[in-house]
């Protein structure tokens, strides 16, 4: 079962006594070489899980940030055979980070729910996320997942009262991405005291880790979600490190790493202080 | 989305309440100018020499389509729900000018979300917004068309769904809208069937309307579905040809997926990316359908049919010259198939075209492709 990679990784950020670091990154953003490169890149710059987000035209609920980057990568030639194999090849060089796709249903629905399963499982991937999810099409989407051993990870909101919360969490496993507040990625920024109730009851109704995303962007955020959430996931204010890079000429491999780097520390250290002389 | 949650129990309790129903039938006489006629085209049945072509003229609502039917139920609905903000998508500016009316008529602040490219082709729309006190937000992101804007418009939803409401205008994106804007376009088959029936002592052979969403086409099928005699009959855009990949028709050029919320006929690559509609109407320009039209195309209850840009154009002057009456250009697209089918259901046969707008707006489009200068 691949599911069990995430289930290890949560164990042992328990017993570390801390929270996960969760980065996003865009598939071929801004294109396939540097994509690689910086997801081999990510566990070394302290990021515990990964997001690998798959492109769509129509993102509509992702901010301006997660819009650019998922244009830039289809601009590219990104695809969702793409994003399986840049896993594969991460999977050379890492056999223990869970790799959690993130996208839309459509390009699912169109390349088959069994095909594209067992495709991501034999890549190594470890869940999906999928934004748009219609409630009937949730089912035969879950099942094929679930046939291939991977998760299909559900998304809370703030306004998911207790009943519609039972519902989302039914038959779910690995964790749970709580999104932090009402809108789309990388706009408002979440607040650390809001989300604490919400995790816990998150916790409570699902049995399961609970992941904390959208709104936060700096390691002092970061670390402020990471006192009250099992993982904080960072996605916007890595892919913003891609365009400014690109823009300024700048390499961008470095400009992400470095990013993710600090965020990664704000969460590691959120809950015992910076350590004098150790670094990560 | 539990957003949609929200929604779908206001509407349920508002559909079951006669004292909405009651306050929604008053403005669609009053404000809205119902029932609209249905008006036998004698020099059209003339033309073709087939069955008895009747229009059903929602041209003549105020703002000069259907749209309004739709705006003046949701808008009614919005204020029930206490909701003090209303966001928009138009492509055309049709739907968005109706959404504009109905905020001004209530007092509501309006945005409207609209393709920046969509903004450039329809300058006077955009104008008349503004004249309604509407603000008109150009989207730049992905093909900045109409699907373009609908994420835009959800995108601010979701952030703003405390005080927002959204109003879709079309019978497309998640549940409940296709239901709802059906039932507030039903009017459309209810007043059409009553109207028929009296003129004709009998229903229609055929009902035929132009898709784009499906609101005008669902509104006039809904109320004749358990009619079986009654053939439904909806006009896809076929921009420049169906061999061609420049077309706007979802059914006929496209095949099942998701978006916006909901399953239904998609143009989309082999990747299961969206692709951009092209019609010379840019009220088809979308490329999805709602999803009760791929039911029924699945089902085989209605017929889809197709008409170019070129026969649109070539219908659009055939109604302006015959029958003295100027057809959207989207409407444009259900006559240019209404000869065929008036042919093929024969003399003694009655048909009825849903003319869903005025055409006034498009006469710029018109002249720029007859090569004109106005
Ligand atoms: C006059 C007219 N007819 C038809 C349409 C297409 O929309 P629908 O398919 O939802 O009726 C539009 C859209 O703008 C329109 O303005």
């Amino acid at each position: 079962m691949t599911t069990a990679r995430i289930d290890a990784r949560f164990a042992k950020l328990k017993q570390e006594g801390r929270a996960g670091f969760v980065a996003y990154v865009m598939a071929g953003d801004p294109d396939r070489d540097t994509a690689l490169e910086i997801l081999k890149g990510l566990p070394a710059a302290g990021a515990d899980l990964i997001e690998l987000g798959f492109p769509f035209s129509d993102p509509m609920a992702e901010g301006p940030p997660i819009q650019r980057a998922a244009q830039r990568a289809l601009a590219a030639g990104m695809t969702l055979r793409g994003t399986l194999d840049l896993a594969r090849d991460f999977r050379e060089t890492d056999q223990d980070t869970p790799i959690i796709m993130m996208g839309y249903l459509n390009p699912l629905l169109s390349r088959g729910y069994g095909t594209f399963a067992r495709d991501a499982a034999a890549a190594g991937i470890d869940g999906v996320i999928v934004v748009d999810c219609p409630p009937e099409e949730a089912r035969p989407l879950a099942a094929a997942l679930d046939a291939a051993g991977l998760s299909l990870i559900r998304l809370a909101t703030p306004t998911s009262d207790d009943a519609r919360l039972s519902v989302i969490v039914q038959g779910t496993s690995g964790f749970v991405y709580y999104v932090s507040v009402a809108g789309v990625t990388g706009v408002k920024e979440a607040d650390a005291d809001e989300v604490a109730p919400h995790v816990e009851r998150v916790r409570k109704a699902s049995g399961l880790p609970v992941a904390v995303g959208f709104g936060i962007k700096t390691p002092e955020r970061a670390a402020a979600v990471a006192r009250v959430a099992d993982a904080v996931v960072v996605g916007s204010a890595l892919v913003d490190e891609v365009a400014k890079a690109v823009e300024r000429n700048e390499l961008v491999t470095s400009a992400v790493l470095s990013k993710a780097e600090s965020l990664a520390k704000g969460v590691r250290f959120a809950r015992t202080g910076q350590p004098t002389k150790t670094t990560v | 989305m539990p957003l949609v949650h929200q929604l779908d129990a206001a509407y349920a309790a508002a559909k079951a309440d006669p004292a909405f129903q009651g306050e929604l039938r008053s403005f669609l006489t009053h404000y809205v100018g119902r029932p609209s006629p249905l008006y036998f085209a004698e020099r059209l049945t003339e033309h073709f020499g087939g069955a008895k072509i009747y229009l059903k003229r929602e041209e003549l609502n105020h703002t000069g389509s259907h749209k309004i039917n739709n705006c003046m139920g949701q808008i009614l609905l919005a204020m029930r729900m206490g909701k003090t903000r209303i966001i928009a998508e138009t492509g055309a500016g049709q739907h968005g000018v109706a959404t504009a009316t109905v905020c001004a008529r209530f007092g509501l602040p309006c945005v409207v979300y609209m393709g920046a490219v969509d903004v450039e082709r329809q300058k006077p729309n955009v104008f008349r917004m503004n004249l309604l006190g509407a603000e008109v937000r150009p989207v730049t992101s992905g093909s900045a068309t109409l699907k373009d804007a609908m994420n835009e418009a959800l995108r601010d939803w979701v952030t703003n769904v405390h005080d927002t409401y959204y109003l879709i205008g079309t019978a497309a994106g998640m549940h409940p809208y296709p239901v709802m804007v059906r039932d507030f376009q039903a009017v459309i088959g209810q007043e059409t069937k009553d109207q028929v029936l009296e003129a004709e002592g009998r229903l229609p052979d055929a009902v035929v309307a132009c898709v784009g969403g499906g609101s005008n086409a669902i509104g006039m099928f809904h109320p004749f579905l358990n009619d079986e005699g009654v053939r439904l009959i909806g006009v896809e855009a076929a921009g420049e040809g169906m061999g061609t990949e420049r077309h706007a028709a979802a059914i006929n050029g496209g095949r099942p997926g998701v978006l916006h919320g909901n399953k239904t006929y998609l143009l989309q690559d082999h990747e299961g990316q969206i692709t951009e509609a092209h019609s010379i109407s840019a009220g088809l320009d979308y490329p999805g359908i709602g999803p009760e039209h791929s039911w029924l195309h699945d089902v085989g209850r209605a017929t889809y049919l197709t008409a170019t840009d070129a026969e649109s154009l070539e219908a659009f002057m055939l109604l302006s010259k015959l029958e003295g009456i100027l057809p959207a250009i989207e409407s444009a697209h259900a006559l240019a198939r209404i000869g065929d089918v008036a042919r093929e259901v024969g003399p003694g046969g009655v048909v009825v075209l849903n003319l869903s707008g005025r055409g006034d707006k498009d006469v710029a489009t018109v002249a720029a492709h007859l090569g004109r200068t106005i």
